[in-house]
């Protein structure tokens, strides 16, 4: 499968992505005027340990001026230039709002120690190196980290930290009817949720499908409903419960290959009548009960330790 | 075999973004109906369809799908595309047709999904069970 440094990279990039250039930069930049001398340049450097500054006029950035400009005017013996005819007018610059990939893109091409990061106004706000990328992006990294071990540490030991003789936890999701472009939002968060409490991903994947299979279900057929799933160290019991219209023939919608799914059902890639069997071949024990016109209540129950059960999620 | 050989092999193109070529396909199916990817899809499968809506993505990561290939030039709306990158499924497209993109890689190597024959016994078994019954 994929290596554990691959998905670290993703990561990176997935972070250079999301954060800006904003999050990243340093703020409360050390600037100086146009009309200023090198001589008062060279103060400016000295005074905040830095080896180049913006350039900055009537809060416009107009050019960047470096300890290499100052170093040139020092051998030409003209410290009483003033910055405005040393400095590099138009220099490459970073919008506060782009992305950290724009700057990562940028160190690599322009080959610049730092870039001087303005707003859509043209506004100096601050200034990025590599340094400050990287320090952005671990800071993120380790937030994020951490948040995810929290997640994990207290999701997969709450049933020893818990201290009962019986154990359950219970959650629930509601089902909206026709609305297929959300169908499957619940059975993913319930098997997020699962991976999270620790259960075993072979246990997860059969009650994954089977609660999707189902999900689809409710969503297609009926006016609505719920799934509840009730988590115990042992088993996991799925009961998806809807509003109607129900089955008027439960063994025949259990054949497979039985289906009443309207065509644009089909055209989606469902509906071939083969929803109930998948569930089925998913369960280790299912229980399907309808009453036209009240509703349909299925019982879906898979066993934790019960690892080798055939069909769909072996 | 790797997400970019297999790309080579149908000579195809990724269409969604931080798509990681490395990454390992341990065996194909092709399925155009979901129910059918749910009962014989195993992890770690490439699957190889001509739908594209976003249940594709949702029921590739039911059962564990790693890698979707769309046949026959067909490109995923926008939704479908989001979806996959929120849940980290790489999406391929071949020009090929899909009985072709999964001959080319079932004959570079790739081996089928070997669920399905388990899943066809079972409702074989049904079905004589209903017959005998009846």
């Amino acid at each position: 499968m994929q290596p554990a440094n691959a998905k670290e990279i993703t990561k990176l990039q997935e972070l250079t992505y999301e954060l800006k250039v904003e999050a990243a930069m340093t703020r409360n930049v050390a600037t100086i005027s146009p009309t200023a001398t090198m001589a008062e340049f060279r103060e400016v450097l000295r005074a905040n340990r830095i080896s180049g500054t913006p350039v900055v006029e009537n809060g416009k950035m107009v050019g960047i001026v470096s300890i290499e400009d100052l170093i040139k005017a020092l051998a030409a013996g003209e410290l009483n230039a003033m910055v405005g005819e040393k400095m590099t007018s138009k220099p490459a610059t970073l919008y506060a709002d782009e992305p950290l990939m724009q700057a990562v893109s940028k160190f690599s091409q322009l080959r610049f120690g730092r870039f001087p990061v303005i707003n859509r106004q043209g506004e100096l706000i601050g200034m990025i190196t590599q340094g400050d990328i990287m320090r952005a992006m671990l800071k993120r990294l380790e937030v994020d980290y951490r948040e995810e071990e929290i997640h994990r540490y207290r999701a997969s030991h709450i049933f020893e930290d818990i201290l009962a003789d019986d154990v359950a936890l219970v959650f629930g999701y509601r089902v909206a009817a026709r609305d297929f472009a959300r169908a499957g939002e619940a059975s993913s968060g319930l098997k997020k949720t699962l991976g999270r409490l620790g259960i075993h991903p072979q246990i997860i994947r059969r009650v994954a499908v089977a609660t999707y299979e189902a999900e689809i279900n409710v969503v297609v057929y009926t006016d609505g409903g719920e799934i509840v799933a009730e988590v115990r160290p042992d088993r996991i019991r799925i009961e998806v419960m809807d509003k109607g219209p129900g089955i008027p023939d439960i063994e025949q919608a259990m054949q497979p290959g039985f289906s009443t799914a309207p065509d644009w059902v089909r055209e989606l890639g469902f509906g071939a009548g083969m929803g109930l069997p998948n569930i089925k071949s998913c369960a280790d024990e299912m229980d399907l009960k309808s009453t036209v016109g009240v509703g349909t209540h299925l019982t879906i129950i898979i066993y934790c330790d019960g690892l080798q059960k055939t069909g769909s999620g072996s | 075999m790797e997400l970019g050989e297999v790309l080579q092999i149908i000579e195809g193109k990724v269409i969604s973004r931080d798509v990681d070529l490395k990454q390992e396909i341990q065996m194909g199916g092709g399925a155009d109906l979901m129910s059918d990817v749910l009962a014989f899809a195993q992890e770690g499968m490439l699957l190889m369809t001509g739908l594209t809506n976003p249940q594709v993505v949702r029921t590739a990561e039911m059962a564990g799908v790693v890698a979707i290939i769309f046949v026959r030039s067909k490109l995923p709306p926008p939704e479908t595309i989001a979806l996959a990158e929120e849940k980290g499924i790489p999406l391929l497209a071949s020009r090929h047709t899909m009985f072709e993109t999964c001959g080319r890689l079932y004959k570079a190597g790739l081996p089928a999904s070997s669920l399905f024959e388990g899943v066809l016994k079972q409702w074989y078994e049904t079905f004589e069970s209903k017959k005998s019954g009846a």
